[in-house]
């Protein structure tokens, strides 16, 4: 298998998550370790095995369409990292290529 | 029952103790209260239970208590009573900080239905217990405020994730706490710190307003020092919540009468064959074969059960967990809550978000994150996500036939006692092997619990016996819990957790000094 510092590097980005150098070489050798051992779940022969999402017998669950109170609007915007207008303020979403 | 009066110290009482004696106005919910926070002053430095202490809410919601008693008001029985919550359920007013840098500081505008429920009862909240950054982890050493100290032995792991509420009822900050048990992050801390915890059936419990790890696992559930508190405190908590689409709508199992019963006799009893042997240290197998034979003396049939899908549980966890938490950590991204980095003008929402995660999140948590991902990736989905869902087939068909032959299933609660702080650190696939005997529960969904059996004779530190029942047959863990309880504390004169050590005291922090 052998993942190396370039694939982790590949996965962080997938993940949006900026790695240093240092933190890629120490992380590699260890998630390649952990895949290894759970790996191991293909030694279960399972073609006629059905998967398991969730331990509950689940079907959708409805309420009844009916208005109820929602958070106030400073509750919410409160916890906001910025917050202007009675909006979320957020960094430009656009790249300066695009 | 004793009268709290007359033992040395209120934080010694058990919360039934204590919720007699303020129903019948023998002590007051705030001197109760005063007590503990005292107890928190004088230890926390050393033991580091709590992220955040709510001493004034909690003053006052004890001075109420007392009001309504006062006025003749029935009161629920663990009112007035204080409890620790686990920082990741919200608290609204109180930081809910999940052990991450990247919710430092944030206030949940809203109560869990947890924390909703223990207010409506009358319990007094203390403040916020420590844990693994979202609760990923079996030590505590992964949250971003430091490790929490286990009371027995300060320099060892007091457990994870819910290593704080464990250390709280250890070092009597706390009578009662609440965790949350996605792998093993209730019972397991329970086990190595001389606890009771108990991970309700999922769906038992509500999981809204938890902050959430693995959507499919997570399960919250109560935490104290003998079986009837906990049995009162799953009363209070328990039970459907319109607000959890994932929310049993069944009656509650009737836990308290289970606990105050202890009756095993003609109760079958199913030894794991797969949950021992290389790997277990020996005081643990020791511990756990005498309480086998307690309940055989107390009239239990014991036989032996195989589960080999037991042995693929764990690597089926570390692909599901993962899995599900890259896809639940998505929302801190930086925008709408917590921790924003690097938005400087220069750099775009993307960018931010993955300085926000690089900044906030600490190792293991980006360790896992990940592995989801890679998990998740097409290409690899069906050899690894895809057959670890098979596996949980298998692990819940194991449990099936288990219990079709046996009433409840027992084993060791963790492989070993409490190891030191700093020793499996940066070795992700040791710390695993902690959650070895706890996670086929939280695959297959049922009810389990850890209680307390003994000390180790190697180390002197506490051991835990895991009881797994059917779902929804919860009560059977607390039949089975105190008989146990019953009949060791008549062998060892008291409870297990008289003979923890005396913590040093600091004197002077304690309100009012040194008497």
């Amino acid at each position: 298998m052998a993942l190396t510092p370039n694939d982790v590097a590949d996965l962080a980005r997938l993940a949006r998550i900026e790695l240093t150098p240092g933190e890629l070489a120490h992380l590699a050798p260890q998630l390649d370790a952990i895949l290894e051992a759970v790996a191991r779940v293909s030694e279960v022969a399972a073609a006629d095995i059905p998967p398991t999402s969730h331990p509950l017998p689940l079907a959708n669950v409805f309420r009844a369409d009916v208005v109820r109170p929602s958070l106030p609007r400073e509750a919410v915007l409160a916890g906001a990292p910025a917050a202007e207008d009675d909006r979320f303020r957020v960094p430009r979403i656009l790249g300066e290529d695009a | 029952m004793s009268d709290v009066r007359t033992t040395d110290d209120l934080t010694r009482a058990t919360a039934a103790d204590l919720a007699s004696a303020i129903a019948s106005g023998d002590v007051s919910s705030v001197e109760v209260t005063q007590a503990h926070l005292d107890r928190m002053a004088a230890v926390e430095p050393a033991v580091h239970a709590f992220l955040h202490v709510d001493g004034e809410r909690a003053l006052a919601a004890a001075a109420e208590v007392d009001a309504a008693r006062s006025a003749g008001q029935a009161l629920g029985p663990l009112a007035g009573v204080p409890v620790a919550l686990k920082d990741v359920l919200t608290y609204a007013g109180a930081p809910t900080t999940a052990g991450s840098k990247v919710l430092q500081g944030w206030v949940p505008p809203y109560d869990a239905t947890v924390t909703r429920r223990m207010l409506d009862a009358g319990l007094v909240i203390l403040g916020k217990t420590n844990l693994d950054e979202f609760a990923m982890g079996s030590s505590t050493e992964n949250s971003a405020y430091g490790p929490t100290h286990n009371p027995w032995d300060l320099d060892r792991i007091p457990g994870g994730s819910g290593g704080g509420s464990a250390a709280a009822l250890a070092a009597f900050e706390a009578p009662l706490a609440i965790g949350t048990d996605t792998g093993g992050s209730i019972r397991q801390p329970a086990s190595v710190t001389g606890t009771v915890g108990i991970k309700p059936t999922y769906g038992g419990t509500s999981r809204y307003g938890l902050v959430a790890l693995a959507s499919s696992l997570d399960q919250p559930g109560p935490c104290a020092r003998t079986v009837l508190d906990a049995a009162l405190l799953h009363a209070v908590i328990a039970g459907h919540d319109p607000l959890d689409s994932t929310s049993v709508d069944a009656p509650v199992p009737d836990v308290v009468s289970a606990a105050r019963s202890g009756d095993v006799r003609g109760l079958k009893v199913g030894i794991v064959r797969e949950l021992g042997g290389e790997g277990y240290a020996p005081g643990v197998e020791q511990r756990f074969r005498e309480a086998v034979d307690v309940l055989t003396d107390l009239g239990a049939e014991i036989v032996e059960v195989s589960c080999p899908s037991f042995t693929y549980a764990l690597p089926a966890y570390y692909l599901i967990l993962p899995s599900e938490a890259s896809s639940n950590l998505a929302k801190f991204d930086g925008m709408r809550f917590g921790l924003r980095a690097g938005d400087d003008g220069g750099h775009d929402a993307e960018e931010v978000m993955g300085l926000t995660r690089e900044a906030g999140f600490g190792a293991e948590v980006k360790r896992r994150i990940i592995l989801g991902t890679y998990a998740l990736s097409s290409g690899y989905y069906e050899a690894y996500y895809g057959q670890a869902q098979k596996v949980r087939t298998l692990v819940t068909r194991d449990f099936e036939a288990a219990f079709a032959q046996v009433d409840v299933l027992v084993s060791p609660s963790t492989p070993t006692t409490a190891f030191r702080l700093g020793e499996k650190v940066d070795d992700p696939l040791a710390m695993y092997l902690n959650d070895l005997c706890t996670i086929p529960s939280n695959l297959a969904g049922n009810a389990s619990a850890s209680f307390p059996v003994g000390l180790a004779p190697e180390d002197g530190l506490p051991v835990g016996l895991q009881v797994m029942a059917p779902p929804l047959a919860d009560d059977r863990l607390y039949r089975v819990g105190a008989a146990l309880e019953r009949a060791l504390e008549e062998r060892w004169g008291g409870p297990l957790l008289a003979r923890a050590p005396e913590l040093v005291l600091r004197p002077e922090l304690v309100e009012g000094g040194p008497q």
